[in-house]
C-alpha cells in the first residue's frame, strides 16, 4: 500500500511572479516527480512544501521510500506546475514559519529541474529553501543551485567506507567531497544519520561521522533518525522484498547513545 | 457598547481600587475589564503546581470515576425535579473546598429536569435502573406541559417524516437547547441586588401595552420573561445563602469573585439540561480581582492557582441525566462547559492575563480533561509566551481548541465567547436558537431518487424529478434535482426550528441565563449542515468521473458504480473545494429565505462534533464511493484518506469555506503525532504555534488539535473499531494506524514516544 498519490492534473494557474521573458524558457523545464506534500518538523525547519523527485542512484537497505527509486515511475511534471502548487501555500508558510524542501529520491539526479525549483521557490515565492540529499551526486549541484539553497539536509549514511558501500551500494567519497564544498561555501547544513541496529550503529562508525561532521564548522544540527519499518508495505506493493525485515528499531537507549557521540563533538544532536 | 440596563450605585467598598467608568453606572462588564485588566506578556514560568489540598480534593472525585464509568451514572436523585433551590447543599470535602456548590446534594449525583420533556427523563431513569415516580409522571404528563409535548403538538406530518428519516437530525425537541451563555461575571461584579434592580427598570419600561414598537403579544411575553428572570435571581441568592454566602452585594475579593461567578453558573446548570452549557469568557475578568489581591499582598500565586483549580474541579463534574440515544448522538456525556481564553482587545492590547495561563495550568495540576472545554481565541498578535504555552498544553494534553480571534473580533467585538464548540456570541448581548443540523449528503441521494428515502423507500422529500436515465449521472441534471430538494429541506428545517424555539421559550425558558443578559438581546437561528465533504466529493465524482446508479427492483437507486478518478475535497484543489464552498453558500441562501421566530438572524455551522458516526449510519451508499453506514468525516473535515497531501493542504481546503456564510462556526479536527510537529519539544511547540498562525492568516476559523499520545495508540491497537480515522504521519507520508500490522503499530509507538513518557 502506498499513500503517496500521483500528482493530479493541476488547473492552469499562472505563476504569480513569472515574468514574460523568463516564463518562455522556464516552462520547458520538466522533471520526473513522485509527489508533493506538506509536512511540519520533519523535512527541515517549520512547515514545508516538500516535493519528492523520482529516481535515486543509491540502494539503501533501509530505504523507506522505495517507490521513489525509479525515475520512470514518476510523473512527468513541469517546474511551472510545481511552483504554482507551492504558491498556494506561500502565505501559510510565511505566517507559520518554514519553507520548501526538495527531496526524493535523490533530487540531484535531476539537477536542472532541481535548480529550477529551488530558484523559483526562493526568488518568485520568497520561501526558505532546503535540499534533502545523500550528497552522492553533489558534483552535479551547480554553484547557482547551491546559491538558491538556504539549507542542505545531508545524509551521511556511514563513516566506514566498506559499510557505506554495503548500506548504499555506492562509495562514500562523493558525499564527503560535497560536505567539504558546502563547508567552504559556508552553507548551513543539517546532517542526518539513520541509526540501524546491527548495521550503522557500531561506535566507531558513528564516531567517525560525528568527528567529520564536527570538523566542517557549518553544521548547525544533527538529526539522529531511528530506523523504522513503515516503508515495508511499500515494498510489498512493489512486489519487492524489504531487506531489513528482521532488523529491530533501535531502543531509546541506543538512540540516546548515538546522540551523545555527536554531542561529545560539540554538535547539536536531536 | 451600550446597554439599556441602569444601575444606581455609589462607590462601593467591593470596588476599591478599580478604575472607571461606564461600568459603575450601568451593567457593562466589558467596560470594567477594559478599564482594569493587566495584560500579561510573559511566559509560563510564574505558574504554581497543585497544592496538597487541591490534589486531595480532586482525588475524592477521581476515586468516584471508575464506578461512574461502570454504571453510566454514579447516582440519580429520581424524585426531585431540579430547580435552582430544589436540592440541599452538597460538598466534595466540606472543610477543604475553596469554591463551593454542587448541582445536587452529592458530587456526580444527577438531577432530573423534566421541563424539557418527560420521556427523556423516564427513559434515562429506566435505563439506569431508577424508579419512575408515578406522581411525578402525572405532574409532567397531565398538569404541567413540557417543551417536548408542546413541540409535537405543533409539528407537521412533513416535519415528522423528515425527522424520522434522519435527513433532519438531532433537533432539540426532546432536550434542552443550551448554547446560551449567561454573563455569570455580572453576579460577581454587581451582586444580585443590583442586577434585580436593573431588571426591574427594564420591566418598568414595558408598562405600556404595546410597548416600544413591540406587538401586544411580544410585550406581554417579555414582561413575563423579565418577571421570571427576577424570580430566578432571587432564587440564586437563596441557593448561595444555603451555602453560607450572601451574594446580594458585589464580590469583595478574588475568591469571592470566583465563588459568586460560579454560583451564577451553578444556578444555570441546576435548572437547564442544555446540550451545551458554556461558561463564557471569565479568566481575564477574574484576573482583575486576583491581581488586586496579589498586589495588596493578600494572595500568593499558589493561592490564586488553588482557587482556580478548585473552580475548575467544579466545572469538571457538571453532570446531566441523559439517555443512551442522546449520548450516541453527542458521543459520550458532554456538557460543553466552554471557556474562551485570550484574544486581542479592540484597542490592540492582548486580553491575555496571568489567569488565562492559570486556567490552562489546571490541565497539568488536575490532569487532562475534555471539560471545561478550553478554547483559545487565537491571533498571530497574541504574546509569544502565551502562544507557546497554549501549544505546549495542546501537545501534552490534546485538551485545547482554537478559534480565530481575527474572524471573531471584527464581527462580534472583543467580549465574545464561544458556546459549545464554535458558536460565537457577545456575552450577555446575544443568544442563539440551537438548530442541530441537516444531512446534505442524504439530501443528494433524495435528489437522485426524486425525494424517496434510499433506505426505506418512503417518499419524504418532494416527489418527481427522479433521475431515471440508464447511463452515468449527468452533473447538470443532478444539480437541478438537488436544488429542488435543498429548497424543500431548508423550508422544512426552518419551520421545525421555529416550532421548537417557540415551545422552548414557552415551557423551558432559561430564566437565570437570560437574567444575566441585556433585555433586548440579539437572537440567531443557528442552523447547521452535516455531510459536507461527502456531498462535495459525490458531486465532484459525478462531474469529473463517471458515476452510474445501481437500482433495486423498485427503481430506487441504492448504489453507485464509480469509474475514474475525481478531485476530492481536502487537497487544496479548487475543483473540489469550490463545490464545498458552493454548498455552504447555497444552503445558507436557501435558509435565509424563511422567516425566523423572534426575528432571529439566520446562521449556520459546519459542525458535527462526533455525531458524524450517527449521520453516517442513517445514510446509504453515496456517489463518492462511500459505503452505506460508513461514518461521515467530522465537521468540515475532508473524508479521511482522501486528503493525500498532508494536514496543511487539508486545512486550507476547509479555510476556503466562507465564515460570513457560516457564522455559527466551521469546525476542523486535526490529529497529529508529536513527531509530526518536530523532533524536539521546543521545536514542536514553535511549529504548532506557527501552524495556528498560518491557519488564522489563511482565514481558517477553528481547529481542534489532537496530539496523540502513547496511551491513545495503545488503546487503538486494542480497540481498532473505535479509531477508524487515526492517521499517523511519518516523515512525509501518512498511514492509517489501525490498518498497520501489530508489529508496525508497535514500531510507530516505539518510534513516536521514545524517551518521552
Amino acid at each position: 500500500m502506498t499513500t503517496h498519490t500521483l500528482l493530479p492534473p493541476v488547473p492552469a494557474v499562472a505563476s504569480p511572479a513569472a515574468t514574460a521573458a523568463g516564463a518562455a524558457t522556464r516552462r520547458s523545464v520538466t522533471g520526473s516527480v513522485h509527489s508533493w506534500d506538506l509536512s511540519t518538523g520533519v523535512d527541515g525547519p517549520g512547515t514545508r512544501f516538500v516535493t519528492f523527485l523520482s529516481g535515486c542512484p543509491l540502494d539503501c537497505l533501509y530505504c523507506h521510500n522505495p517507490d521513489t527509486k525509479r525515475m520512470r515511475n514518476g510523473r512527468r511534471s513541469s517546474a511551472e506546475e510545481i511552483v504554482a502548487e507551492a504558491a498556494k501555500y506561500r502565505d501559510f508558510i510565511r505566517a507559520a514559519g518554514g519553507g520548501a524542501t526538495l527531496s526524493g529520491g535523490e533530487p540531484l539526479l535531476q539537477p536542472v529541474m532541481a535548480g529550477e525549483l529551488l530558484h523559483r521557490w526562493k526568488h518568485e515565492l520568497g520561501l526558505h529553501t532546503a535540499l534533502d540529499t545523500s550528497g552522492f551526486l553533489g558534483s552535479r549541484a551547480t554553484g547557482s543551485l547551491l546559491n538558491d539553497t538556504d539549507l542542505v539536509l545531508l545524509d551521511i549514511k556511514s563513516w566506514d567506507r566498506d559499510l557505506y558501500r554495503r548500506v548504499t551500494g555506492r562509495p562514500l567519497q562523493p558525499t564527503l567531497d560535497f560536505a567539504r564544498r558546502l563547508a567552504d561555501l559556508g552553507k548551513e547544513v543539517w546532517v542526518r544519520f539513520v541509526l540501524v541496529p546491527g548495521l550503522t550503529d557500531p561506535e566507531d562508525n558513528v564516531a567517525g561521522v560525528a568527528a567529520f561532521t564536527a570538523s566542517l564548522g557549518n553544521v548547525s544540527r544533527v538529526d539522529v533518525l531511528p530506523f523504522h519499518k513503515l516503508g515495508a508495505a511499500k515494498y510489498e506493493a512493489l512486489g519487492q522484498r524489504f531487506p531489513l525485515t528482521d532488523t529491530p528499531s533501535p531502543t531509546p537507549a541506543q538512540v540516546a547513545a548515538a546522540r551523545a557521540i555527536f554531542a561529545a563533538e560539540g554538535l547539536s544532536a536531536v | 457598547m451600550t446597554t439599556a440596563s441602569t444601575v444606581s450605585t455609589p462607590l462601593d467598598a467591593a470596588w476599591k481600587g478599580f478604575r472607571g467608568g461606564l461600568w459603575r453606572d450601568s451593567v457593562d462588564v466589558r467596560d470594567f475589564i477594559q478599564q482594569n485588566y493587566t495584560p500579561y506578556q510573559g511566559d509560563a514560568a510564574f505558574l504554581a503546581g497543585p497544592t496538597e489540598r487541591t490534589s486531595s480534593v480532586w482525588k475524592k472525585i477521581t476515586d468516584l470515576f471508575p464506578e461512574e464509568r461502570r454504571k453510566g451514572v454514579l447516582d440519580v436523585d429520581a424524585a426531585t425535579p431540579s430547580t435552582i433551590t430544589a436540592h440541599a447543599p452538597g460538598w466534595i470535602d466540606r472543610d477543604r473546598e475553596l469554591v463551593v456548590g454542587l448541582q445536587t446534594d452529592a458530587p456526580l449525583k444527577r438531577a432530573i429536569m423534566p421541563n424539557g420533556g418527560w420521556r427523556m427523563v423516564a427513559g434515562a431513569l429506566e435505563t439506569y435502573g431508577y424508579p419512575v415516580d408515578p406522581q411525578l409522571e402525572r405532574v409532567f404528563t397531565e398538569y404541567r406541559k413540557t417543551h417536548n409535548a408542546g413541540v409535537f403538538d405543533a409539528y407537521t406530518p412533513e416535519i415528522r417524516a423528515a425527522r424520522k428519516a434522519g435527513i433532519v437530525t438531532g433537533l432539540p425537541d426532546a432536550y434542552g437547547r443550551g448554547r446560551i451563555i449567561g454573563d455569570y461575571r455580572r453576579v460577581a461584579l454587581y451582586g444580585v441586588d443590583r442586577l434585580v434592580e436593573a431588571k426591574r427598570a427594564e420591566k418598568e419600561e414595558l408598562n405600556a401595552l404595546p410597548a416600544g414598537g413591540r406587538s401586544i403579544e411580544e410585550t406581554i411575553r417579555l414582561r413575563e420573561e423579565l418577571a421570571e428572570q427576577i424570580r430566578a435571581l432571587g432564587e440564586l441568592k437563596q441557593m448561595a445563602a444555603a451555602y453560607g454566602h450572601d451574594i446580594s452585594g458585589p464580590a469583595g475579593n478574588g475568591r469571592e469573585a470566583v465563588q459568586w461567578l460560579y454560583f451564577g453558573y451553578l444556578a444555570a446548570v441546576k435548572e437547564q439540561n442544555g446540550a451545551a452549557m458554556s461558561l463564557g469568557r471569565t479568566s481575564t475578568f477574574l484576573d482583575v480581582y486576583l491581581q488586586r489581591d496579589i498586589e495588596a499582598g493578600e494572595l500568593t500565586e499558589a493561592q490564586a492557582q488553588e482557587i482556580i483549580d478548585d473552580f475548575i474541579i467544579k466545572l469538571r463534574i457538571v453532570r446531566f441525566l441523559r439517555t443512551p440515544d442522546y449520548d450516541e448522538l453527542f458521543s459520550g456525556d458532554p456538557t460543553w462547559v466552554t471557556e474562551s481564553i485570550g484574544g486581542i482587545g479592540e484597542d490592540g492590547r492582548p486580553l491575555v492575563t496571568r489567569t488565562s495561563f492559570r486556567y490552562l495550568q489546571t490541565l497539568y495540576n488536575l490532569g487532562p480533561a475534555p471539560e471545561p472545554n478550553m478554547t483559545v481565541l487565537w491571533s498571530p498578535a497574541l504574546p509569544q509566551g502565551f502562544k507557546e504555552f497554549c501549544a505546549q498544553v495542546s501537545i501534552d494534553t490534546s485538551s485545547v481548541q482554537y478559534e480565530s480571534d481575527e474572524l471573531l473580533r471584527p464581527r462580534f467585538g472583543d467580549d465574545t465567547a464561544i458556546a459549545c464548540c464554535v458558536s460565537a456570541m457577545p456575552v450577555g448581548k446575544q443568544m442563539q436558537f440551537f438548530g442541530a443540523r441537516v444531512n446534505l449528503a442524504k439530501t443528494l441521494l433524495y435528489a437522485i431518487n426524486g425525494g424517496r428515502d434510499e433506505k426505506s423507500g418512503a417518499q419524504v422529500g418532494p416527489a418527481g424529478g427522479a433521475l431515471t436515465g440508464t447511463g452515468p449521472l449527468d452533473y447538470d441534471e443532478v444539480m437541478a434535482a438537488y436544488d429542488t430538494q435543498l429548497e424543500w429541506l431548508a423550508e422544512v428545517y426552518v419551520h421545525a426550528l421555529n416550532v421548537i424555539h417557540y415551545m422552548h421559550d414557552k415551557y423551558a425558558y432559561e430564566r437565570l441565563e437570560m437574567a444575566l443578559h441585556d433585555r433586548d438581546v440579539k437572537r440567531t437561528l443557528a442552523c447547521g449542515i452535516a455531510g459536507l465533504s461527502v456531498a462535495a466529493d459525490s458531486l465532484s465524482a459525478i462531474r469529473y468521473a463517471q458515476v452510474t446508479p445501481v437500482r433495486d427492483d423498485s427503481g430506487l437507486v441504492t448504489d453507485y458504480l464509480v469509474e475514474g478518478d475525481y478531485p476530492a475535497y481536502g487537497n487544496n484543489d479548487d475543483r473540489a473545494d469550490a463545490i464545498a464552498v458552493w454548498l455552504v453558500e447555497e444552503f445558507m441562501r436557501k435558509v435565509r429565505r424563511h422567516p425566523a421566530y423572534r426575528d432571529a438572524e439566520h446562521t449556520q455551522s459546519v459542525l458535527t462534533i462526533t455525531s458524524n458516526v450517527v449521520y453516517g449510519k442513517k445514510t446509504g451508499n453515496t456517489p463518492d464511493g462511500r459505503r452505506a453506514g460508513e461514518p461521515f468525516s467530522p465537521g468540515a473535515n475532508p473524508m479521511n484518506g482522501r486528503d493525500t497531501h498532508g494536514y496543511v493542504a487539508s486545512a486550507l481546503s476547509v479555510a476556503k469555506l466562507p465564515y460570513s456564510e457560516a457564522e455559527d462556526g466551521i469546525s476542523l479536527t486535526n490529529t497529529v503525532t508529536p513527531d509530526g510537529l518536530g523532533r524536539t519539544p521546543e521545536e514542536r511547540i514553535r511549529n504548532l504555534a506557527g501552524v495556528l498562525d498560518g491557519y488564522t492568516a489563511a482565514d481558517g476559523f477553528h481547529m481542534n488539535v489532537n496530539v496523540l499520545n502513547r496511551a491513545t495508540l495503545l488503546d487503538a491497537m486494542e480497540h481498532p473499531e473505535e479509531y477508524p480515522q487515526l492517521t499517523i504521519r511519518v516523515s512525509g507520508y501518512a498511514v492509517n494506524f489501525v490498518r498497520l500490522t501489530r508489529e508496525q503499530q508497535l514500531d510507530v509507538l516505539n518510534r513516536t514516544f521514545h524517551g518521552e513518557i
